[in-house]
């Protein structure tokens, strides 16, 4: 046991000290910040390009639209529409919009331009003239209604609806929970997961290719066991990988923080999720419109302590499991083969599985209940990720526990027939491999 | 009581036969050549004495007590193929391997200092091992074979890759450290380094052991009963003057002196042969032509072969 530790260590420093650990572990915090930042800073703000809109106005209404914002509407008087368009260049309008004569009957208007116009541009013109002739036309009935406060009464039965996900707790505390996130938190950890396997389980391949062909492993061999020498590369990679995501979410957790507290002063997570409403918020909140201040709340009830910590707890068994799983196989490769190139050949059987194991884990996204969910998060090759989209959703106790069981003993074997490839494999250099040979060095008794 | 001992040990791989039931007895402080043709079966034995394999029958001692896990604390050996990690630090990865011999890391340190020391190295202690030439990579590679003050050192084919100051120096290693007392087992071609340091040796070829014996016997028992004679004098009279059981070999002639290679047979001394030459010429070197080890190596093969040859 004790070399296992010593292995650990050197296999777990030497990754650590490297330049590329190093940067990738505190570069990507910065960058996943700078992303949320550039999102929220997306969402606040509004379209500012100032634009001019020459408008052709053939109907009855009288100023269908208006200017607003950074939108400015100038009615062209007797213009034809051939000298609207010469506009466009001489007095450097965005579009010429031509509101038809029969626009009650057509219901529909054109906006003309080079550029392609913008999606809030068509959908301000279309909202504006809709609104101006709904307007007109409610006016109309209730003044030939003849209804006293009809008006009032009309504007009364205006009701948004919005439906808010709320889940038990463990303790039966209410909190807000939001659909999309859980999906996307499950998805996204699973995603990390295949990555994490790709990233750390090729690391231990590596290892193991570059001590036999350093021949430094005749050496090692005659000091400790094979298994302990896969055991102990294997723990610690993927301790390396663990302080890597822990770094990584401590960094990202405090960049956040920091920033938050730099850029949206007085604006905190609690502050936002117990305003009901825009008015309660300090000023710098006030820029949000209802609607992302509700999109705000889903999110960080989702960041409620207990439910991050019972995901967390699942995660990281998944993730180690999973993880451990993988590394054998990627150790017997490694001992099979001479180089890189040789690998190859093996890279297909061990990652399909795993790319499977995200496609059914999209599919069980939009279907967490179904059969297709069960067995995928309970075959272990695939379990890892599948049961991670899983768990935002609530998954029963016995089909968790069955997962795990499931896992661990799938990775004892696996391990157990690793290992024995790696010993024969390890001492066999220049050999051409195959899984006739590879099958022979597992039945191959010491 | 031997120090190592290995008995009747057999091992097979698919289709090959590596060992046929060698044996060999290794005394303490001693070192013992383990000779043989390439193929012969030496690395499989060597891998079984460093348990990176075991044998499918036959026992292996050390030091009286069956082979176990625990042994390699007490065993060095140094690959005939041998290689370090490139990207490590020598100090850290010398004291990385002595920790797996089960040394502890203060001691590994101290012990890696005094080494460094002695064969002024220090300041390779936080090179990596990509920054060294192949010889220091190979003097670095010795330091932690022994580092860990085992008592049984096995070495493959340790002077390749030395040119021939280091190789003078690692030859002068081996023997101090046999005069410590340590037990050396030593697998080579390089027939050169036997003549100098081997006490003992075995040859092994096609997967047996075909000769066992201490350095000195086996130097007497091929001996050939040759002798080379100079002299200065008149050599067609010192021709007829010899007797029909002496064989001349081989004749050369130089400047200052005349040389012959002779055979002494049936029972002929040197005493007999010197008798003959001196009453007829004036003797000017006289000495027995030990056959090399070489020699002998090559001799007892190709008997080999040809017995084989006729089973």
């Amino acid at each position: 046991m004790n070399k296992i530790l010593i292995i650990i260590q050197r296999e777990y420093l030497s990754r650590v000290k490297k330049k590329s650990f190093l940067l990738l572990t505190f570069l990507t915090p910065i960058f996943i910040a700078g992303i949320y930042a550039f999102m929220i800073w997306m969402m606040m703000k509004d379209d500012t390009e100032k634009r001019t809109i020459g408008v052709i106005n053939e109907s009855e209404l009288v100023s269908p639209v208006e200017s607003k914002d950074f939108t400015t509407f100038e009615y062209l008087e007797n213009t034809s529409f051939e000298e609207a368009k010469k506009m466009l260049d001489t007095k450097g309008y965005y579009a010429i919009l031509k509101v038809p004569k029969n626009i009650l009957e057509e219901q529909s208007a054109e906006l003309f331009s080079f550029k392609q116009v913008t999606i809030e541009v068509k959908s301000e013109v279309g909202s504006q003239i809709r609104n101006h002739i709904e307007t007109i036309k409610r006016s109309k009935i209730i003044a030939e209604a003849n209804m006293p406060d009809l008006e009032q009464k009309l504007e009364a039965t205006k009701t948004p609806i919005s439906v808010k996900t709320i889940k038990f707790g463990d303790d039966g505390e209410i909190k807000q929970s939001s659909t999309e996130i859980a999906m996307g938190l499950g998805f996204a950890m699973s995603f990390i997961i295949y990555m994490f396997i790709f990233m750390y389980g090729v690391q231990v391949m590596r290892g193991v290719i570059e001590e036999k062909s350093n021949r430094i492993i005749e050496v090692i061999i005659s000091s400790v066991k094979p298994f302990q020498l896969m055991m102990g590369k294997i723990v610690g990679v993927a301790m390396v990988g663990l302080t890597q995501f822990l770094m990584w979410v401590i960094l990202t957790g405090a960049i956040i923080v920091i920033g938050s507290a730099v850029f949206l002063p007085g604006l905190d997570a609690s502050s936002i999720q117990e305003a009901s409403s825009i008015s309660q918020l300090p000023s710098t909140g006030q820029a949000m419109n209802q609607a992302q201040l509700n999109m705000m709340q889903d999110v960080l009830g989702t960041f409620d302590m207990g439910y991050i910590m019972s995901i967390l707890g699942g995660f990281i068994f998944f993730f180690l499991a999973g993880y451990l799983l993988y590394s054998a196989l990627f150790a017997a490769v490694g001992s099979a083969v001479d180089n890189e190139t040789e690998t190859q050949q093996f890279m297909l059987p061990i990652s399909l599985p795993l790319v499977l194991a995200l496609y059914i884990g999209m599919a069980v996204a939009k279907n967490p209940e179904g059969s297709l969910a069960f067995w995928g998060s309970i075959i272990p090759l695939t379990s890892p990720i599948v049961m991670l989209v899983r768990i935002p959703f609530g998954v029963p106790v016995w089909e968790l526990l069955l997962s795990m069981g499931l896992l661990v003993a799938s990775f004892i074997f696996v391990t157990w027939l690793a290992a024995k490839i790696y010993r024969t494999g390890i001492l066999m250099y220049g050999k051409k491999v195959s899984y006739k040979e590879i099958w022979k060095w597992i039945r191959y008794h010491r | 009581m031997a120090f190592f001992e290995a008995k009747n040990i057999v091992k097979q791989y698919a289709g090959h036969t590596a060992l046929k039931g060698v044996s060999i007895s290794v005394s303490e402080g001693s070192i013992f050549g383990l000779l043989g043709p390439n193929g012969a079966g030496k690395t499989t034995l060597i891998r079984i004495i460093n348990q990176i394999t075991g044998p499918d029958s036959g026992e292996v001692f050390f030091n009286g007590e069956p082979l176990k896990p625990e042994h390699v604390h007490h065993i060095g050996y140094l690959p005939e193929e041998r290689g370090l990690y490139k990207k490590m630090k020598v100090g850290e990865q010398s004291i990385y391997l002595a920790q797996l011999k089960g040394m502890s890391k203060q001691d590994a340190n101290e012990k890696l200092q005094a080494w460094f020391k002695k064969f002024d190295i220090l300041e390779w202690w936080d090179k990596k091992v990509e920054e060294l030439s192949k010889g220091m990579a190979q003097k670095i590679q010795f330091i932690t074979t022994i580092l860990h003050e085992p008592k049984l050192l096995i070495f493959d084919e340790p002077f390749s890759g030395f040119d021939p100051i280091n190789a003078n120096l690692l030859k002068k290693e081996i023997l101090e450290l046999r005069d410590k007392g340590c037990t050396i087992i030593f697998s080579t071609h390089n027939m050169g380094s036997v003549e100098e340091i081997c006490d003992h040796i075995a040859l092994i070829h096609k997967s047996e052991k075909i000769l066992d014996g201490s350095f000195e016997d086996i130097k007497k028992e091929y001996r050939t009963n040759t002798y080379n004679i100079s002299f200065n004098g008149d050599l067609e009279k010192l021709k007829a003057n010899l007797s029909n059981d002496i064989e001349i070999l081989e004749h050369q002639a130089s400047k200052e002196f005349e040389s012959l290679k002779l055979k002494l047979n049936n029972g002929t001394s040197s005493n007999d042969l010197l008798s003959q030459v001196l009453p007829h010429v004036e003797l000017v070197a006289f000495n027995e032509i030990i056959p090399s080890m070489n020699d002998i190596f090559i001799r007892v093969i190709e008997e080999k072969n040809l017995s084989l040859d006729f089973e």
